[in-house]
């Protein structure tokens, strides 16, 4: 196998660990609702929270590496330019990211000074890494970029896919650096923040597991390039053409000006557009091929994330995305119930696949198959489902009484909080969460079992000299 | 046939995005202006020295805070530079414990907590200044931040993060100037509408 494709299992490795940890740091998160002493005056809920979010968007980030490095040498026929560096950096990322969790679960918070910010926390949802890990993952992007731009170059050819994964690089990299700036003002900090959040999120990472679902598919079925790259180009112009100016359903309430009410709503609800344009390509492509392909599991994981993305942040997102009911599902667990099932449709299906894609070739299967993914695939998918439901009857009562009667006191908050349909939401939504964690052990074991007990079964004969 | 070939869908693609960008960017710098302090949005520091308030606006159909007569916080008026100090201070408190990964500002955070955007105006300080012995809002504020799990309302507590007096106090400013600003009437409501038990 080529260095980058070890790399690449690295990194896959790497992510499904993470994703460990984050099921376990949500099931922290969600106890709270159910019990607030809950571990209250040990780890609060804010530290379970942010290792949550923080080690979701590592794991999905490195699934995202180690999806592109696994297809770069396919792409361009070579080793990637700068490997070695690569290589050093994934290590360094690793230790990174147990130091990071271990000041979160140990240190918590430091005083009120600049000194906290670069050491400890920074205080920004999703991005509350230290400044010093900041610099590391930007460095480690800035890497991930070089090694896919500069391939490209070194090969002196390129595929369309890649020419759009290569372009993307730069926003991406570029929108990361608002992770690092102090800014007093919160309107003007939640302003750059949702460039961060939003146009990474409905942007640049949307084009980037277009293009990784591009290269699978072609991978899993067979679809002619010209095909997909076609298709390609039409989400990209449509999710760009949707989603920058879509940026304004977050401006709504921030202190902007009251022109973003329309603009960002009217964009914002043609985000789903692309999103069901996915579906139909998918769905055509798996028609045209009748479904054939040696590699199931990828396979089914490579549609749901069509199904996905567009039910998950398509349809959940249209929900509440028009100013005149987001007034009411603004900060509610309505958000919650759409936040998880855009992020597991868009973005987790999609590295699972590749987790498939990457096992097959590397285990030399020559079809993968079997039960054990099947359970895999139903609990996580009938837990995640599970849990968006129970989250959306919770949010749909907060926004009801909380919001629209109650005028969003802490008295009102509370009575949300207290409402029974509200509770009733928390306790089963903990309940799915289990279903689902019980979904990812059994992911966790399929990937590792894969395909290894054939090879036990017949034992190499050892050379005779 | 363009619409077969690849190529013409790459140039849509790239104008649509360029041209997406350009009105974003012209966007961007009109609403800079705007939630700037002292722009049309947002009040300058110095309206911590001010009485805030909450009312529906007939006119525009919709809540926005209204800035009223002097009324400065523990009762001593604070120059621009002293007010940009303590909201300075006020973010890095919030930062620095990570208020937002419980509560919301503005609606954008974590739920587990109530939404701070009009925090300052909460007809709960009421209670909580005859329970912590306060003479006034700001020091029912401030003694419930440094000490919040002494004063708990209900089950779920907010937990004691070791902040000290002064930065209760800076943050207490961020929180007055937070609820002065003009959010297109979210939260709707807010506090006028009573809830019974
Ligand atoms: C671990 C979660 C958590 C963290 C972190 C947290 N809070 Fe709280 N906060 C709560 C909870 C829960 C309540 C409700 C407490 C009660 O009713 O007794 C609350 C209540 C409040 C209130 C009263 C709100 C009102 O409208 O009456 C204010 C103000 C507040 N918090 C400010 C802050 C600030 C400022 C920070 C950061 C320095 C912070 N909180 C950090 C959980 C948290
Ligand atoms: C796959 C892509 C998407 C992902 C991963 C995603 C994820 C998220 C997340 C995590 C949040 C919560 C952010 C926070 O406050 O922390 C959010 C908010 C939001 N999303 Fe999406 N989303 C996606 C697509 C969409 C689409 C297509 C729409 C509209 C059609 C949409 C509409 C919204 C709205 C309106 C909010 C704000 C909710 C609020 O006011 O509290 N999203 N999204
Ligand atoms: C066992 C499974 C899980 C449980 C129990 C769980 C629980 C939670 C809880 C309690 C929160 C805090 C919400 C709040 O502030 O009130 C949260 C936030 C979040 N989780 Fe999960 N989670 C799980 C799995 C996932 C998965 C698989 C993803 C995505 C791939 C995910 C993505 C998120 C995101 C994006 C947020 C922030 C959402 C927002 O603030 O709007 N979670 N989760
Ligand atoms: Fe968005």
């Amino acid at each position: 196998m080529s260095r980058s494709k070890s790399l690449a299992v690295k990194y896959l490795a790497a992510a499904v660990l993470l994703f460990g940890v984050m099921t376990l740091a949500g099931l922290a998160s969600a106890v709270y609702y159910i019990n607030p002493d809950f571990l209250f005056g040990f780890v609060p809920f804010n530290v379970a929270k942010i290792l949550h979010i923080d080690t979701m968007i590592i794991w999905l980030l490195m699934g995202f590496m180690g999806a592109v490095y696994w297809f770069l040498p396919e792409e361009f026929g070579c080793e990637p330019a700068g490997i070695w560096a690569a290589e050093i950096l994934f290590w360094v990322f690793v230790a990174a990211v147990l130091a990071v969790a271990a000041i979160f679960v140990f240190v918590q918070w430091g005083p009120g000074t600049e000194t906290t910010l670069w050491l400890f926390q920074q205080g920004r949802k999703y991005v509350e890494a230290p400044r010093w890990a900041a610099i590391g993952v930007a460095l480690v992007m800035l890497v991930f970029a070089w090694n896919v731009v500069g391939t490209a170059l070194k090969a002196r050819r390129i595929t369309g896919v890649m020419a759009v994964m290569s372009v993307n690089m730069v926003p991406l990299v570029l929108l990361y650096l608002i992770a690092f700036p102090k800014i007093d003002n919160m309107a003007v900090d939640l302003y750059w923040w949702w460039w961060l959040v939003h146009l990474w999120v409905e942007a640049t990472w949307e084009i980037l597991i277009g293009c990784i679902m591009a290269l699978a598919m072609m991978k899993l079925l067979g679809t002619s390039r010209r095909i997909v790259e076609g298709w390609l180009y039409v989400e990209v112009a449509l999710v760009l053409g949707t989603g920058i100016l879509g940026l304004g359903h977050h401006y709504f309430w921030i202190g902007t000006p009251d022109y973003w009410l329309g603009i960002g709503g009217f964009f914002s609800a043609l985000e789903p557009l692309p999103l069901l344009g996915m579906v139909v390509h998918a769905v055509y492509d798996a028609g045209v091929h009748r479904m054939k392909t040696s590699n199931q599991p990828a396979f089914y994981w490579t549609l749901a994330e069509a199904f996905g993305n567009f039910l998950g942040g398509g349809v959940f997102g249209f929900m509440i995305t028009l100013p005149q009911l987001n007034l009411f599902a603004h900060g509610t667990q309505w958000t919650v119930s759409h936040g998880h099932f855009a992020f597991w449709g868009a973005y987790a299906c999609g590295v699972l696949s590749v987790c498939y894609i990457a096992l097959q070739e590397q285990r030399r299967l020559v079809t993968v198959n079997g039960s054990g993914w099947v359970w895999a695939f139903v609990l996580l998918n009938g837990g995640l489902i599970g849990m968006v439901g129970s989250l959306l009857v919770a949010g749909m009562a907060q926004a009801f009484f909380e919001r629209a009667i109650g005028g969003s006191t802490l008295e009102a908050f509370i009575a949300g909080q207290e409402n029974p349909w509200f509770m009733l939401g928390m306790y089963s939504r903990f309940g799915f969460g289990l279903m689902f964690a019980a979904g990812y052990l059994t992911l966790a074991w399929n990937l590792s079992a894969l395909g290894r007990r054939q090879v036990a079964a017949v034992p190499q004969p050892m050379p005779a000299e | 046939m363009p619409f077969d070939d690849p190529a013409f869908w790459r140039a849509g693609a790239i104008s649509t995005t360029v041209v997406m960008s350009i009105v974003l960017a012209m966007l961007t710098i009109d609403s800079l202006e705007a939630i700037a302090p002292g722009g049309s949005h947002v009040p300058p520091y110095t309206v911590i020295n001010r009485h805030i308030d909450y009312a529906h606006n007939a006119k525009l159909g919709r809540d926005m805070p209204t800035i009223g007569q002097d009324e400065p916080l523990f009762g001593r008026a604070v120059e621009a530079p002293e007010a940009a100090a303590l909201i300075e201070r006020g973010k890095l408190v919030i930062q620095s414990r990570a208020c937002i990964d419980c509560h919301t500002f503005m609606g954008n955070g974590a739920y587990y907590g109530p939404d701070l955007t009009k925090a300052w105006l909460d007809p709960a300080w009421e209670a909580w200044a005859a329970i912590t012995g306060a003479e006034s809002r700001e020091e029912a504020m401030v003694r419930f931040l440094m000490a919040p799990d002494q004063y708990a309302t209900w089950q779920r507590r907010m937990p004691n993060l070791g902040i000290s007096r002064d930065e209760a106090v800076a943050t207490v400013a961020y929180l007055k100037w937070l609820a002065s600003i003009d959010t297109n009437g979210f939260p709707i409501h807010f506090g006028r509408i009573k809830v019974s038990e």
